[in-house]
């Protein structure tokens, strides 16, 4: 049942800790001056194709992050993941459809989707969604909430291993389908899109644009931040105890109970965040982001990267969705191929994921150097 | 075409001029001019001695080929007119008026010449009169015709679509009297169709009248009691069939899953892949055999049995075997060979759906009561799920394959010790289960689409038969899967199917507190797995 134990070995030093997180800091100032900085066509210009592509990646690495949190050092693997994602994408996603105002298609204070249903107000869940702190607090809560009460339920009864994984997708699945529905109020198959503004800026120029770039490289550090230190605490030593052995956390007199829920909602939660920077950042959110294959899709990032690193999520998100971006343009049809080799060859050959091997190479280099 | 209705119209006439004067002078002008009440009246009246002149003389008044003079009705066939109630040739002056047919008097006309047909010999003809008339918007007018025709009838089908329509027209008669009549006489019927009539007939502005509305309500009352079991029946065995497809497809899941804990994601493809060769198989019958068509199935049930077991072991050998007791990994692989499955059979087939025909004796169905007829390809697949259920509780209970797979399961070590070979008995087990998809793949291609996407859908749902049903239990499986479709099929009915799959879910969750470890628990130690 246990996921394979990493190698406990320290992956870095404290000073290459400090080191990689400087480095995501320097990537997050040095890409806005060269993306407005550097005049079109210079060589160190970045185009804004390549800013959006980024930023929307380091959305998809929060993600990843959160689910190593809950899959790399408590060893329950979500399959839900994307639905938190999508709930966090949809809250702002409301605030924004807002903004719009008069200027839809329909000129009506009505976003465009429910004038096309011929609905006279708002429905009672959009109440409030004019104001930003009150959406930001539902990006957070709704998520939060969610798998509070679902983890608490599924925890109490000891729902674990791959029943707990099956559930959660069933979970997704099934939000899926409720999202999908005219009558649930959330634009149906079409979700929303077209947003206009955010807080009076409109959304599409490119201070806007990098300045939701420097805030979601900012979180991204934020949460690694956090996630390291959460892993270093006591905290984090009883979440790896209940992934290698829960009855002996038991037997310790440790109720696994409260630690699990505990990292399991901060997880729904960062994944809500991500999906609220990442629904202005890529202008739509529909619900096929709840689909049980975008959930499945982040356990990936994370098992390709290297579970229970903290960086390996971080770099299996950019390399998994950097190919992902190569593919569908330059050899659409292999990249489910690619997907699915990839699936293929990270759990038969690579069980710590691309960090573990450039430590498992660098532990053989040392090797043959030491004689 | 219209060569032939000429000499149709000609040898009619001709007939008619023989047989004494069957359509009267005033009687056609009575058709052809006033006003449109008056025209629809005169054509039921006519109608009612059913003379066959009078089909002629409708078909061309809705070809536009009448033309009225102050003394005759005339009929003009190209270049020639004839008297439409003598058959004789007559002169077409220039000043003839034509006959000029709003929407309601064709549509009068239209339902004449079908009800004419009533009165064919042949049923064939007359069932596509019926099928006809009941297209078309009737008038009280046109009672007469329907009353001939009923008496004529002999056939009981017929006769009882000739009742409610003539039911149908009376209830909306502008004679209380008669509506209430009708009202009285609709709850003697057992039909939905009379149902969704009466339910029209009760909808706001409809019925005016206090009396006639009440008599509406208790015939309402009246038909809905005597529907209900068909109804409840038809619920039943929706519920049924859709349990015995997710059996199918669970029965499957429960030897990977249950007995082996190995968590196929790609099962929902290899079901994919029995669909795909059924669809194989009947189109080398149908460019090959078209003689044998109608039994391409029993080949398709093997073929779509190997072809996926092939593919299973093909899995097992090269991926699976090396990720026994990791159930989290082999979870990801095998969802990366799932979209390997279905890249390829997109990139072989194409992205589109495929048509594959049910046989045509798995077409149609059984009649049960009036408003429930069972579908013989449903029936089929519900017997042929409980075979494949007996033949795979025989194979694991009586044969040596069985014992072995459960000795494997139980202790590897120890059986390997007795001299099992543990790695093949692996591959058999797994390409059983596979097998078993193929066959759920084939019997789903019979009730629904065949596409990349056909195992997709059902992934979750049989995932919930097993975890419902208690790892390792053929029973559970059983129980849960007939449960689990019969609980969607009357949750759906009552609040809509994607709340019934979210109340199913609900349900899940919710039992699974209760029983962690599913409907038939294993007893003992090998529960803490």
């Amino acid at each position: 049942m246990m996921s394979q134990p990493a190698p406990r070995t320290t992956l870095l030093s404290p000073t290459g800790w400090t080191a990689v997180a400087i480095a995501l800091l320097v990537v997050t100032l040095v890409v806005p001056v060269l993306n407005l900085a550097i005049p079109d066509g210079s060589v160190f210009h970045l185009s804004d194709y390549a800013v959006a592509l980024t930023g929307k990646i380091m959305c998809y690495a929060i993600c990843a992050l959160a689910m190593d949190l809950i899959w790399g050092y408590t060893g329950i693997l979500s399959l839900g993941h994307g639905l938190f994602f999508a709930l966090g994408g949809y809250a702002m996603g409301m605030y924004l459809m807002r903004q719009i105002g008069r200027d839809g298609n329909y000129q009506s204070d009505l976003p465009d989707f429910m004038v096309f249903l011929d609905w006279k107000a708002l429905p009672w869940h959009w109440a409030w969604s004019d104001s930003f702190a009150f959406q930001m607090l539902m990006v957070v809560l709704v998520p939060g909430l969610l798998a509070l009460v679902f983890g608490f339920f599924a925890f109490r009864s000891r729902i674990k291993g791959v029943y707990f994984s099956i559930i959660t997708q069933a979970l997704t699945f099934a939000a899926m389908l409720l999202f999908f529905r005219n009558e649930t109020g959330f634009g149906g198959n079409n979700g929303f899109t077209d947003f206009k503004r955010l807080v009076g800026t409109p959304i599409a120029v490119p201070s806007t644009r990098m300045v939701l770039f420097v805030l979601t490289g900012l979180v991204l550090i934020g949460f690694f931040l956090m996630a390291r230190a959460i892993v270093t605490s006591k905290f984090g030593r009883v979440l790896q105890a209940i992934r290698d052995a829960e009855s002996r956390v038991m037997f310790t007199g440790y109720d696994p109970l409260a630690y699990k829920l505990a990292i399991w909602t901060l997880s729904a939660v960062m994944c809500g965040v991500a999906g609220a920077l990442y629904v202005p950042q890529v202008g739509i959110i529909n619900p096929g982001e709840m689909s049980p294959a975008a959930s499945i899709e982040i356990a990936i990032w994370a098992a390709v990267g290297g579970r229970a690193t903290l960086i390996g999520p971080i770099v299996g998100a950019f390399f998994v969705n950097g190919a992902k971006s190569w593919f569908t343009q330059v050899v659409p049809e292999f990249w489910l191929y690619f997907l699915g080799a990839l699936f293929i060859a990270v759990t038969l050959f690579l069980p710590n994921g691309l960090v573990g091997l450039v430590g498992q190479l660098r532990r053989k280099g040392k090797k043959e150097a030491a004689p | 075409m219209q060569g032939l209705r000429l000499l149709l119209g000609l040898a009619v006439a001709l007939w008619g001029g023989a047989s004494a004067h069957a359509l009267t002078a005033e009687q056609a002008r009575a058709m052809a001019s006033g006003d449109t009440d008056a025209r629809v009246a005169a054509l039921g009246a006519a109608a009612a001695t059913a003379d066959p002149a009078l089909a002629a003389f409708a078909q061309a008044l809705l070809d536009d080929a009448v033309k009225l003079t102050p003394a005759l009705v005339l009929v003009v066939k190209g270049d020639t007119a004839v008297d439409a109630s003598t058959g004789a040739p007559a002169t077409l002056p220039a000043d003839a008026e034509d006959v000029v047919n709003n929407n309601r008097m064709r549509g009068a006309l239209q339902a004449a010449v079908a009800s004419l047909r009533l009165l064919d010999t042949d049923p064939a003809v007359r069932a596509a009169a019926v099928a006809e008339l009941a297209k078309t918007p009737l008038e009280e007018a046109q009672l007469p015709l329907i009353d001939k025709a009923l008496a004529a009838e002999a056939d009981a089908g017929l006769k009882a679509q000739l009742t409610r329509m003539r039911a149908g027209l009376l209830v909306a008669s502008s004679d209380p009297a008669k509506r209430l009549a009708a009202a009285q006489a609709l709850g003697e019927s057992d039909e939905s169709q009379v149902k969704a009539l009466l339910m029209e007939r009760l909808a706001d502005g409809a019925e005016t009248d206090p009396a006639v509305r009440s008599a509406l309500r208790v015939a309402l009352d009246q038909v809905s009691s005597r529907l209900v079991w068909g109804e409840r029946l038809g619920v039943v065995f929706t519920g049924i069939s859709l349990g015995s497809i997710l059996l199918l497809v669970a029965l499957g899941l429960a030897i990977t899953y249950g007995l082996m804990g190995v968590i196929n994601m790609a099962h929902g493809e290899l079901m994919m892949i029995g669909a795909y060769a059924t669809y194989v198989v009947q189109n080398l019958f149908r460019a090959h055999l078209p003689g044998a068509f109608d039994y391409y199935v029993w080949l398709a049930v093997p073929v779509s049995f190997l072809a996926a077991a092939l593919v299973g072991a093909l899995m097992e050998r090269s991926v699976i075997r090396w990720l026994y007791g990791r159930p989290l990994e082999t979870l990801l692989a095998t969802w990366g060979i799932s979209l390997v499955l279905m890249q390829s059979v997109r990139t072989l087939f194409g992205a589109q759906n495929v048509p594959v025909e049910n046989p045509s004796w798995l077409s149609g169905g059984v009649a049960v009561a009036s408003n429930l007829t069972l579908p013989f390809n449903r029936i089929a697949i519900i017997g042929f799920a409980f075979l494949v259920l007996g033949g795979v509780a025989l194979l694991i209970a009586r044969t040596r394959l069985g014992l072995f797979v459960r000795g494997v399961t139980q202790n590897r070590r120890m059986a390997a010790c007795m001299g099992v070979n543990t790695a093949r008995i692996d591959t058999y087990a797994f390409s059983l289960g596979a097998g078993i998809a193929g066959l759920a793949g084939c019997a789903l291609s019979q009730v629904g689409n065949v596409g990349p996407d056909l195992g997709q859908s059902y992934i979750v749902d049989s995932f919930m038969v097993v975890v419902l049903g208690g790892v390792g239990q053929l029973a559970g499986t059983v129980v849960a899967g007939l449960g689990l479709g019969v609980l969607n099929k009357l949750l759906e009915g009552w609040a809509g199917a994607v709340l019934a799959k979210i109340m199913v879910l609900v349900v899940i969750v919710v039992f699974i507190q209760k029983r962690p470890q599913g409907l038939f628990a294993m007893k003992g130690r090998s529960a803490e797995a």
